[in-house]
């Protein structure tokens, strides 16, 4: 057997436990059945994968496999490549922790029959998106993926928030089919060949590829969350189960960011050099803009949504980068930033499927996603504490974890980028790579604000103080993933030669080989420009801070002594003194919210001696949901309504419209001819 | 042999930055004491100052977490870490590829990261108010500070400081518009990062402009005492910086003999004490300004970190 047709297999049984899950439902034991499936299925796929990366791929061979079903003159093309075999992985490796996570988590989950039947679907639409080789294959699992997470999106839907949440994802996912739909007719060109090998082979004119690039930047982009088509995600990722809100944003995103660089980098053939440019400037903005939204928010899963749409961006500065130089032939440079990219892929998904497993714990155990109504869980929830910690300083790119490495090796390539030729980029890519740093910094303060509104401080409300640790599978699962993040951190170099295969195949060049390299360093170009070594840095520290508490203890005083906190002398016994998730925003809105959100602050401050309260009003507004979408939705809604009328016409106007459409189309057809 | 001298001037490094920074600190405070026409305490008043606080037992709030415990080690760990890279009295170092600018900068990231988590670990109003300033200088001071490392990197051809310093004292370098802008902006930045006048100011308590000294106001014993090393250590290792990188001069070249290697020391002492001086001078001159316009000064920052940067990209002489 090849492993796509193992693959498939896999596929077909994760649709097969979704089925069977349906008739299993009032049985006491089906959420065992569906997650201890799930989990098994996807190990079996993603072993497949990482073996095919890792061992199979020094030819860089594609297998391929044509089934008998799709359109008929063309069949189901699946293939898997280095690409495939990567993004497979990833989605896989988070299938199978969501799954185990689910197995403790799924036991609180109050309605569980409108959760399990498509919780395997959907991981079956990711696998087989990434496995489809022609557009039409693509088209129907990019959908199938859609609609599994619609449902799963929908799963406590007596929430009008949640509705609305799903109403609005539909419609973005469906115009999102519609261009990508437009980008693959494009490509497939007047021999309307679908399959993906005629499109490798057929080069576009430049003015089809670059429509083709724009529609599948709407495609993709509104998938992934690219700004301003991002306007769904934080709504609906928060909306589902924390399992499922996890492969949304930590893998689903991924599949929509796999399906941009199979079209730009593999089937679109030798980009344009202004395709970076629009690359890098979108993926910028959505990063300073996705961070910054994420500061102001004080609910936990919206702000890890939000964080996501930032992290998409990171990907995306990567991305425009790789395709700038691909286009100017520098292949060492492009195979630098895609692989920064992948990088960035791979350690979101650890991190944010971390994050959001998190939030399920703190939600499991407080029934609570306001950040402002928790508070001083590192004493009652010890060691998620511990875990949601990791994966704070790993996605704010501090080392020696995980997120830095990717964020390191973006800023390598962008060093790299004085030597384009263009004028336009080399004015861009400074700029970029401030707003890169930026994000960076915003990440940080973004993350210290939720872990430390979250965890730390004290309770502000009763079920806060009464929180109790999550069950053991949920732990486990989040263990895993810390793991991930410490180990891709602090050992770097085996991750980016498991990427060489895949920058090989897209680009035809690689960076050096990082395990030949002494001490485990990892070095893009040549060592004297650059190099960045993890695992000392991880020793160095622990070994300093080791070194300094032993001397302390050996030879400092030890006494300590428990008191009330000092706090200058005015000790607040009510825990509502504390920095909220609002307070603690407050100076970097009144930096940035003037000019991103037009933020207002209005304080009413009673004069003294007057015992009326004081009031303080905060008024922001999402610039793009008002200036661009409500205008859509209102001319939309306006055209709806006038269009209305032709429902109640007489019959005689009935006929005499057909006749006059009649006549305007064979007055088309005669012009045209 | 080769390497055990390597790995004992590696050593030897790494004792002289802890050593040296409460010095530098008192230097500074002396020189501002002298430039008030106050006499000031010795110079050796922050080891003293150490030395009592270790002496002292640990009054913990109540509710503090294991992270506020730890958080000081760590802080003054990963400063030690960075500061024991940074190039002080020589270059190439045996360790010195193991972290480049940026990552330098990150692991100062981290410390921040980690000391505004422990101002928020106890609950009260000042930690937070302490550490969301924090975190809104950070986010202004890192981009800046990351196109200030991109002028100097595009210039020098490497983020590895060992080769920057190396580049710097070459031939080559010449006077160039960027480097004099990058300059200007890391200074600016210097003073933020280090929670000095005009941004905060290191000498008060009990004061509603404060930003560092709020973060920090539960700890006490052997936990303050550790920040405030590692807060001396942040300034040596600043001074470092920018000593390396634009006034490399005399930095001993790995290999070079004893002779060498002391000539470099007292040339970094020398650097030091004049670094010193003029940030006394400076901080005498100024006054603190109010915490919202700290935005605006390192707007500036950013603004000429972005112009440096964009001027070595588009002209390969300025």
């Amino acid at each position: 057997m090849t492993p796509v047709s193992v693959l498939l297999l896999c596929v077909a049984a994760l649709l097969g436990t979704g089925v069977l899950a349906v008739p299993l439902i009032r049985s006491t034991r089906s959420m065992q059945v569906v997650y201890g499936a799930s989990l098994v299925f996807s190990a079996i796929a993603f072993v497949i994968a990482l073996a095919y990366l890792v061992a199979g791929l020094p030819s860089a061979e594609a297998s391929g496999l044509v089934l008998p079903f799709g359109l008929p003159w063309l069949g189901s093309h699946f293939r898997l490549d280095a690409l495939a075999a990567f993004f497979l992985m990833v989605v896989n490796l988070g299938g199978v922790l969501s799954a185990l996570y689910g197995l403790g988590y799924g036991r609180h989950e109050h309605a569980p029959h409108r959760v399990l039947p498509f919780f395997p679907a959907f991981l079956a639409g990711m696998n087989l998106v990434i496995l489809a080789d022609d557009a039409f294959t693509f088209l129907i699992s990019w959908e199938f993926m859609s609609l599994a997470s619609w449902a799963l999106v929908m799963a406590h839907h007596r929430d009008a928030d949640n509705r609305r949440a799903g109403y609005v994802y539909i419609v973005m996912a469906s115009f999102g089919t519609l261009a990508l739909l437009l980008a693959f007719g494009l490509l497939a060109g007047s021999a309307g060949d679908y399959s993906f090998t005629a499109m490798r082979v057929s080069a576009p004119p430049p003015f089809v590829a670059g429509l083709a690039l724009i529609l599948l930047l709407l495609g993709a982009g509104s998938k992934a969350g690219l700004v301003p088509l991002h306007v769904w995600l934080p709504l609906a990722h928060p909306a589902a189960p924390s399992h499922v809100s996890a492969l949304m944003s930590g893998v689903m995103t991924k599949v929509a960011v796999y399906g941009f660089i199979r079209v730009a980098f593999d089937l679109l053939g030798m980009p344009s050099w202004w395709s970076g440019i629009v690359v890098l400037i979108i993926g910028s903005a959505t990063a300073v803009l996705g961070i910054l939204q994420a500061l102001m928010e004080s609910d936990l899963k919206r702000l890890l949504a939000y964080s996501t749409i930032e992290n998409i961006g990171v990907i995306f500065v990567s991305l425009g980068l790789a395709l700038a130089f691909k286009a100017n032939n520098m292949g060492l440079a492009a195979a630098l930033a895609l692989t920064a990219a992948l990088f960035h892929v791979l350690n979101h998904s650890f991190f944010k499927s971390l994050l959001f497993f998190g939030a399920g714990a703190v939600l499991t155990a407080t029934g609570e996603r306001n950040m402002d109504k928790l508070g001083g869980l590192i004493h009652r929830m010890p060691v998620t504490s511990v875990f949601f910690l990791v994966g704070c300083v790993a996605i704010s790119a501090l080392p020696p974890f995980n997120g830095f490495v990717s964020e390191w090796l973006a800023f390598q390539a962008i060093l790299q980028s004085p030597t384009v030729p263009q004028w336009g980029l080399k004015i861009l890519v400074p700029a970029v790579g401030g707003m890169l740093a930026l994000s960076a910094a915003l990440a940080a303060a973004c993350f210290v604000k939720a872990f430390g509104v979250t965890f730390l401080g004290r309770p502000r409300t009763t079920v806060a103080e009464q929180a109790a640790e999550v069950d053991r599978f949920s732990l486990a699962a989040m263990s895993v993933l810390a793991a991930l993040c410490l180990f891709a951190g602090i050992l770097p170099g085996i991750v980016i030669d498991g990427l060489a295969p895949v920058t090989l195949s897209l680009i035809g060049d690689r960076m050096p080989v990082q395990t030949d390299i002494p001490w485990l360093s990892i070095v893009p170009i040549v060592e004297s420009r650059s190099s960045y070594n993890g695992l000392l840095v991880f020793l160095f520290t622990l070994f300093s801070a080791s070194l300094t508490a032993y001397l302390i203890h050996r030879f400092a005083s030890r006494g300590l002594r428990r008191a009330p906190a000092w706090d200058c002398g005015f000790p607040q016994s009510s825990p509502a003194t504390q920095y909220t998730a609002g307070s603690f925003a407050q100076p970097v809105r009144r930096v940035f919210g003037t000019l991103a959100f037009r933020a207002r602050e209005e304080v009413d401050m009673p004069a003294p001696g007057d015992l009326r309260p004081a009031h303080f009003v905060v008024e922001t507004h999402d610039l793009i949901w008002e200036r661009l979408y409500l205008p859509i939705v209102g001319a939309v809604g306006f055209a709806a309504e006038k269009l209305n009328h032709l429902q109640f016409l007489t019959i005689r106007r009935y006929l005499s419209l057909v006749f006059l459409a009649l006549v305007f189309l064979l007055l088309v057809l005669a012009l045209w001819s | 042999m080769v390497v055990i001298s390597a790995l004992f001037i590696q050593a030897f490094q790494m004792a002289l930055v802890v050593l040296l920074a409460p010095l530098l600190t008192g230097f500074i405070r002396l020189i501002k004491a002298r430039l008030l026409r106050r006499r000031g305490p010795s110079m050796i008043q922050p080891y003293r100052d150490i030395l009592r606080l270790l002496r002292k037992e640990v009054v913990l709030a109540e509710n503090a977490s294991w992270l506020f415990r730890v958080t000081p080690y760590l802080i003054f760990a990963v400063t030690w870490v960075a500061a024991a890279i940074t190039p002080t009295f020589a270059t190439g170092l045996i360790f010195s590829w193991t972290a480049d600018l940026i990552a330098i900068i990150a692991l100062l990231g981290s410390a921040r990261f980690f000391l505004a988590l422990a101002g928020m670990d106890v609950g009260t109003s000042f930690g937070g108010i302490g550490s969301s300033r924090e975190a809104m200088i950070a986010t202004l001071a890192e981009p800046s500070m990351l196109l200030i490392i991109f002028t100097l990197a595009l210039i020098a051809g490497s983020t590895q400081l060992s080769t920057i310093a190396t580049f710097m004292t070459s031939p080559q370098v010449g006077l160039r518009v960027s480097l004099a802008i990058a300059l200007i902006a890391l200074v600016m930045v210097a003073i933020a990062e280090n929670a000095r006048i005009p941004v905060d100011n290191p000498a008060t308590h009990l004061e509603l402009t404060m930003v560092h000294e709020a973060m920090v106001l539960e700890y006490s014993g052997r936990h303050l005492a550790m920040i405030e090393l590692a807060a001396s250590l942040k300034l040596l290792l600043y001074m470092s910086l920018i000593a390396c990188m634009f006034v490399p001069w005399k930095l001993a070249v790995e290999g070079e003999g004893l002779v060498a290697y002391l000539v470099g020391i007292f040339a970094y002492l020398a650097k030091l004490a004049i670094g010193g001086a003029l940030l006394a001078l400076f901080e005498t001159a100024t006054a603190k300004m109010r915490v919202f316009r700290v935005p605006e000064f390192l707007g500036a920052a950013l603004m000429l970190g972005l112009l440096a940067t964009l001027l070595r990209f588009v002209s390969r002489s300025l």
